[in-house]
């Protein structure tokens, strides 16, 4: 294969004139990273209240929790995607939602794909919290009740202190997955790291390069959370559980 | 007799198969009695689906007239097409690497991508311009000051307008779309005013609207684009005998036809007429063949 290698493709200045192709990478890796975190912070906040709701002993609110999950869990990352930037703004009245997509479109991508990652990872956040619940003997909850604490105190001082210590290396693997499926966005428009990758391949020809750099960068960026979430286990691992010192 | 024939044909084996070796492409075609065809989704009219999933387009019908090419130049008795959907961001990586042996459809011929591809004789002469709907006021690229403006990734356009926008302080919101369907998708939705792109692609995406009518393409063309086929680098041997198929098919007439049959009659999906009459640029290209660039 005849490929010609040109590493130093990005110290050039890119085609629109104003930075070198590796400013690309590095707004994209910025964006990515940006739309990651925000997207978790939606899931976390989510995900813990759908799970724990999902093990309400509460015939309708147990219910609807887990018809939320069902739904974000089951439908496909990309057909979510398209429905939050293209099919919900045709549903708003008319005037909003031609308001709506002329205003910047930048705003319009990255309000979408934190809406869709966030909501697509809580339903699977909200599964491993309901896991983490359910994971405790039920004789913490009775005791709980027992001592004469209402349910919601017994959540809150008893089996949620537990359940979200316990879910913490499950949760890790969900936070590494947003990182990756983020790069679906770029299906929209949405310039992050895997759309700049290609970008770069369109402007400049040379796909090995970039390719490897994306790779690289999220490699970079999988590893490093990995490593912050290995010391937050270490410091909230319960005492004498699951190997807790 | 029958010997004379024989040594003849041995000998002929022989030569053809120095010359095929030649030529890695023509080698593995011939091994494999099977040529890969890169083709384009939604580039209307050059390569796209009909409502049947078959691909058609006028890139199509002369990348069929090189496969004939290839195949006589082989001396093949039969020779499978296998075909393959490529896009804007993966067509040079899928030529490189050897998945596809040739991609007809809308790949304009410029310095950076001859330095991974090579292109054949020009196919079709382009210039870049403006989709707008017809009540939006926008005449020219001056008007998009401000605006919202959609093109598709990694094309020649995405970059003239960027480099518009910087040039000219222009402070317009650009989109990438990652397809002509999605970008126009983009511009029907309203989620932009304007989608530049290459002329007859734009109005290949008018002939597909719900209202055809609504639309008009707009403003001064702002650069000239060759559009090629691409072929693997380095590799002279095909590339002559793709060259010569599409400079028969172009001195012969045939390509007239083909363009008549594309661009001023009625092209499926809808049976709209694209009136897009010969161009003095496509003129000279048909009179006289050649695999010169605009940059």
């Amino acid at each position: 294969m005849s490929y010609q290698w040109n590493w130093s493709v990005f110290l050039q200045p890119s085609a629109s004139g104003d930075d070198t192709y590796f400013g690309w990478m590095l707004a994209g890796f910025q964006m990515t990273v940006a739309l990651s975190l925000s997207g978790w912070l939606l899931a976390l906040l989510l995900g813990a209240v759908v799970g724990v709701l999902r093990t309400a002993p509460h015939r309708m609110l147990a219910g609807l929790a887990g018809a939320y999950v069902e739904l974000f869990r089951n439908v496909p990352l990309l057909v979510q995607l398209f429905g939050w930037y293209f099919i919900l703004p045709e549903l708003l009245p008319s005037g909003l939602g031609d308001a709506y997509k002329q205003s910047n479109p930048i705003f319009q991508q990255f309000l979408a794909s934190v809406i869709c990652l966030g909501l697509f990872t809580s339903a699977r956040v909200a599964e491993q919290v309901r896991a983490g619940i359910e994971s405790l003997p039920r004789g913490q909850r009775n005791a709980g009740l027992a001592l004469g604490l209402t349910l919601p105190q017994t959540y809150r001082y008893v089996i949620l202190p537990m359940a979200f210590r316990v879910v913490v290396p499950p949760l890790t693997s969900e936070f590494l997955n947003i990182f990756k499926n983020s790069a679906v966005c770029s299906t929209i428009g949405l310039l992050e790291l895997a759309a700049q990758g290609r970008q770069l391949v369109d402007y400049t020809a040379q796909p090995y390069e970039s390719f490897i750099a994306v790779t690289v960068a999220y490699l970079l960026l999988n590893v490093t959370v990995m490593t912050a979430m290995k010391k937050v286990e270490t410091r909230i691992r319960v005492p004498g559980y699951f190997g807790g010192k | 007799m029958k010997n004379i024939a024989l040594t003849a044909s041995l000998l002929a084996t022989l030569a053809f198969g120095a010359q095929a070796q030649e030529s890695p492409t023509l080698k593995k075609i011939k091994d494999s009695s099977t040529i890969t065809l890169g083709h384009r989704e939604s580039s209307i009219p050059f390569s796209y689906y009909d409502d049947k999933q078959q691909v058609i387009g006028y890139s199509q019908e002369l990348m069929l007239k090189v496969v004939d090419g290839v195949k006589a130049e082989l001396k093949l008795p039969k020779l499978n097409i296998r075909l393959m959907p490529v896009t804007s961001a993966n067509r040079i990586t899928l030529v490189q690497n050897g998945t596809v042996d040739i991609e007809c459809g809308s790949t304009t011929n410029n310095s950076e991508r001859q330095r991974q591809v090579a292109f054949s004789n020009s196919i079709f002469v382009v210039g870049t311009r403006l989709l707008v709907k017809k009540t939006s006021g926008i005449q020219n690229f001056p008007d998009l000051t401000g605006k919202n403006v959609v093109t598709t990734a990694g094309t020649t356009s995405e970059r003239l307008i960027r480099r518009m926008n910087e040039d000219k302080l222009m402070y317009m919101n650009l989109i990438s779309a990652k397809d002509h369907g999605e970008s126009f998708l983009t511009l029907e939705s309203g989620r932009a005013v304007a989608f530049m792109m290459d002329d007859a692609l734009l109005y290949g995406e008018m002939a597909k609207a719900r209202k055809p009518d609504d639309w008009a393409v707009v403003g001064t063309s702002q650069s000239k684009e060759a559009y090629g086929c691409m072929l693997r680098k380095d590799d002279p041997g095909f590339k002559r005998v793709v060259d010569a198929a599409l400079a028969k098919a172009m001195t012969s007439g045939e390509a007239t036809k083909i363009y008549a049959k594309w661009f001023t009659s009625p092209i499926p999906p809808k049976g709209l007429n694209l009136n897009m009459p010969l161009s003095e640029d496509m003129k000279t290209l048909l009179k006289a063949p050649n695999d010169k660039f605009f940059d």
